[in-house]
C-alpha cells in the first residue's frame, strides 16, 4: 500500500468567477512508504496547494487523494501525518515541551505519557536541554527543530514539510537537511517536501517532481540516482550534481526564464 | 544566554523603581505648579485676548494644598468624631467594590460577545455597530432608568439592589473595550497556527482555548486597563447622578455643597476618587503581569 495515492488530482480557486484559477489539473502521483519526495517548481505551480490537499486541509476539486490507504480526510481525523511549515509556527505561550504536547494534548493523552513522548521527540532533534524554555528564547534554527519533532510526536507514517528551512540561512538549512535524513531513516517516515532550492530537493528526496504553473501540473518527475546514506559528502558527488543538471533542465522547460524566479540555484 | 534573565529582571526592577520615583516627583511638580499659580494668578480671575480663560486664584477656588492635606485629619462634621480619612478612605473603598464588581460584569460580557463575533461572522455585522452606538449613550441618560430597576426587579425571591444598579453601568462602560479588543485579539491568531490546529482535527472549541484565546492575551491586557478605569468612571458617575449612599460619588457632590464654607473638603473626596482609580489600575497591572509572565518581553515593553 503506497503512503499517498494522488489520481487525477484538480482543484480550481473561486470557480464560475472571473478571477478563477486552475490551481491544479491531472495530477497523478503515487508515493511508496519511506519514500522521500520533494515538490519543486516556480511560484504559482501549485505545490502548496498540492501539499494542503494530502493534508486535506483544501477538498480537491475533481480526483482523489488517499493516504495508508485512507481517504485524506479520515488521515487527517488519525492524525496519520505531521506538518511542518516554513515559519515553525510554535506558541510563544508554551514551553518548547509543551508545544510538542500539543497534538498529543489534542488527542487526549495522559500527561505523564505526553511529556515522556516530548521529550522522546526532544532527544531526536538534539534540544533535550531545552525543554523548558520558551520559542522566543531560541535561534531560528532550533524553533524549526522544535517545529519538527512537534510534527514527529505522533509518531506519524507520513511528513508534510511546506519550505521548512525557507527562512534559515545556508549553513543552518544544510545542517537541517542532514538531521531531518537522519530522522526519517531512524522513524521510516514517508517526507513530501515543498521547497524552492533545487540543490535541497534533490539532496533529500528519492524523487523531485517538477511542477509548472498556469495550470498547475507535473511536467516531470526526476529520479535522483544517489547510492546510499547520504551525507555531507553527498554534496560533491558526481550523482549529485546530475541530479542538480537533471532537475534544473527540466524546471527550464517548464517556461522560459522569468517564471523560473524564485528557484535558487545555489 | 544564561545571564540574560537575571540581568533582565534586574533592568525590570530599576525601571519599576525609576517608575514610582518619577510619579512621586509628577505629584510634587503638579502641587507645586498649584501654589505657584496661587500666588501669580489673578484673585478673581482673568481675561486673556478678551477670553475668560484665567481660573480664579482665591482661597475658596484654589485651597492651599497644605489646607486639603490637613483636611484629612480633622473630623468630617463639626463635633463629629470621625476623621475625614476614613470617612473618604471608607467611601473610596465602597466604590472600589462596585467598579471592581462593574469591572467583572463587564469583562463576562465583553469576552463573551467577542467569541461570539469570533464565530459567527453574522453576529460581528450585527452586533458590532450596536456596541458602538451603546456607547454613544451618555451615561447620565442611562442611569435613572437602570437605578429604577432597584427595589423593583424581584427573580425566584431575590431583589435587585440598588448598589448592583451602580455597578451595571460601570460594567456598561467597561465591557465595551473589552469585546473590541478580545474581538481582534481571537483574530489575530496566524493563519498557519489556525491551519495547524486544522491538521490536527482539533475542534472549534480547542482551538479556542488553545490557540486563539492565548494569541488574544496581549490585545485582551490593554483593554482590561481601559475597562479597569472605565468601570471606575461608571460607578462614580452612576453614583453621582443617582445620588447612591455610601461611594465616593456621593461624597464628591455632598461635600461640593459645601466648597463656599469648606473648600478644602471637595477635594478630599476628589482624590479619594483619584485613588480609586489608582488602586483598579493596579489591580490590572498585576493581572496583566501574570498574564504575560511568559510573554516575551519586548512585547510588554
Amino acid at each position: 500500500m503506497s503512503a499517498v495515492e494522488i489520481s487525477s488530482l484538480g482543484k480550481v480557486f473561486n470557480a464560475g468567477s472571473a478571477n478563477q484559477v486552475d490551481a491544479l489539473v491531472d495530477i497523478d502521483l503515487s508515493i511508496a512508504p519511506g519514500e522521500f519526495v520533494s515538490l519543486i517548481g516556480p511560484s504559482g505551480c501549485g505545490k502548496s496547494t498540492l501539499l494542503r490537499l494530502i493534508a486535506n486541509l483544501l477538498e480537491p476539486t475533481s480526483g482523489s487523494v488517499t493516504v495508508n490507504g485512507k481517504s485524506a480526510k479520515q488521515a487527517r481525523l488519525d492524525q496519520d501525518y505531521g506538518m511542518a511549515f516554513q515559519q515553525s509556527g510554535l506558541f510563544e505561550w508554551r514551553t518548547v515541551a509543551k508545544n510538542i504536547e500539543l497534538p498529543l494534548e489534542l488527542k487526549g493523552w495522559e500527561k505523564a505519557k505526553r511529556r515522556a513522548r516530548a521529550l522522546e521527540m526532544l532527544e531526536l532533534v538534539k534540544l533535550a536541554d531545552f525543554a523548558e524554555h520558551y520559542p522566543w528564547q531560541l535561534s531560528g534554527g532550533m524553533q524549526q527543530r522544535v517545529a519538527i519533532a512537534r510534527a514527529l510526536a505522533v509518531h506519524p507514517q507520513l511528513l508534510l514539510m511546506d519550505e521548512p528551512f525557507g527562512a534559515l540561512d545556508e549553513m543552518t538549512r544544510e545542517h537541517m537537511q542532514s538531521e531531518l535524513l537522519s530522522i526519517c531513516r531512524r522513524t521510516g517516515s514517508s517526507v513530501v517536501f515543498v521547497t524552492h532550492s533545487i540543490p535541497e530537493a534533490v539532496y533529500l528526496s528519492n524523487r523531485v517532481v517538477v511542477m509548472s504553473p498556469r495550470p498547475g501540473r507535473i511536467t516531470k518527475i526526476v529520479d535522483v540516482g544517489i547510492e546510499g546514506e547520504r551525507t555531507d559528502a553527498t554534496r560533491d558527488n558526481a550523482a549529485f550534481f546530475a541530479g542538480i543538471t537533471a532537475v534544473r533542465e527540466a524546471l527550464r522547460g517548464v517556461e522560459m526564464s522569468d517564471h523560473v524566479r524564485g528557484i535558487e540555484d545555489r | 544566554m544564561s545571564n540574560a534573565p537575571s540581568t533582565r529582571n534586574h533592568q525590570v526592577m530599576l525601571r519599576r523603581v525609576r517608575r514610582m520615583v518619577l510619579f512621586v516627583v509628577s505629584i510634587v511638580l503638579v502641587a507645586a505648579v498649584w501654589e505657584i499659580y496661587k500666588a501669580v494668578g489673578p484673585e478673581a480671575g482673568g481675561k486673556i485676548f478678551g477670553w475668560k480663560l484665567l481660573p480664579r486664584a482665591n482661597d475658596n477656588a484654589m485651597p492651599h494644598v497644605w489646607e486639603m492635606l490637613s483636611r484629612y485629619t480633622r473630623p468630617e462634621l463639626r463635633g463629629s468624631d470621625r476623621r475625614i480619612w476614613s470617612v473618604v478612605l471608607a467611601g473610596a473603598w465602597f466604590s472600589f467594590r462596585l467598579a471592581l464588581v462593574g469591572f467583572a460584569l463587564g469583562t463576562t460580557l465583553g469576552l463573551g460577545l467577542a467569541v461570539l463575533m469570533s464565530r459567527f461572522k453574522i453576529a460581528e455585522r450585527g452586533i458590532l455597530p450596536y456596541l458602538v452606538v451603546s456607547q454613544t449613550v451618555p451615561l447620565i441618560a442611562l442611569a435613572p432608568l437602570v437605578v429604577s430597576w432597584g427595589g423593583k426587579l424581584h427573580v425566584f425571591g431575590w431583589e435587585w439592589p440598588r448598589w448592583l444598579s451602580a455597578a451595571v453601568l460601570g460594567g456598561f462602560l467597561a465591557f465595551f473595550p473589552v469585546a473590541v479588543g478580545t474581538l481582534r485579539g481571537l483574530q489575530s491568531a496566524a493563519s498557519a497556527s489556525v491551519e495547524l490546529m486544522d491538521s490536527y482535527a482539533a475542534s472549534w472549541t480547542q482551538t479556542l482555548f488553545k490557540l486563539r484565546f492565548p494569541a488574544a492575551v496581549p490585545f485582551i491586557v490593554p483593554s482590561l486597563k481601559l475597562a479597569a478605569s472605565s468601570s471606575v468612571i461608571g460607578v462614580v458617575v452612576a453614583e453621582i447622578s443617582t445620588g447612591l449612599k455610601g461611594g465616593i460619588g456621593r461624597l464628591i457632590i455632598e461635600y461640593a455643597r459645601e466648597a463656599t464654607s469648606d473648600p478644602a473638603k471637595v477635594f478630599t473626596a476628589v482624590f479619594g476618587a483619584a485613588l480609586l482609580g489608582l488602586a483598579m489600575s493596579g489591580f490590572v497591572t498585576i493581572a496583566d503581569l501574570y498574564m504575560m509572565r511568559n510573554r516575551p518581553k519586548e512585547a510588554t515593553a
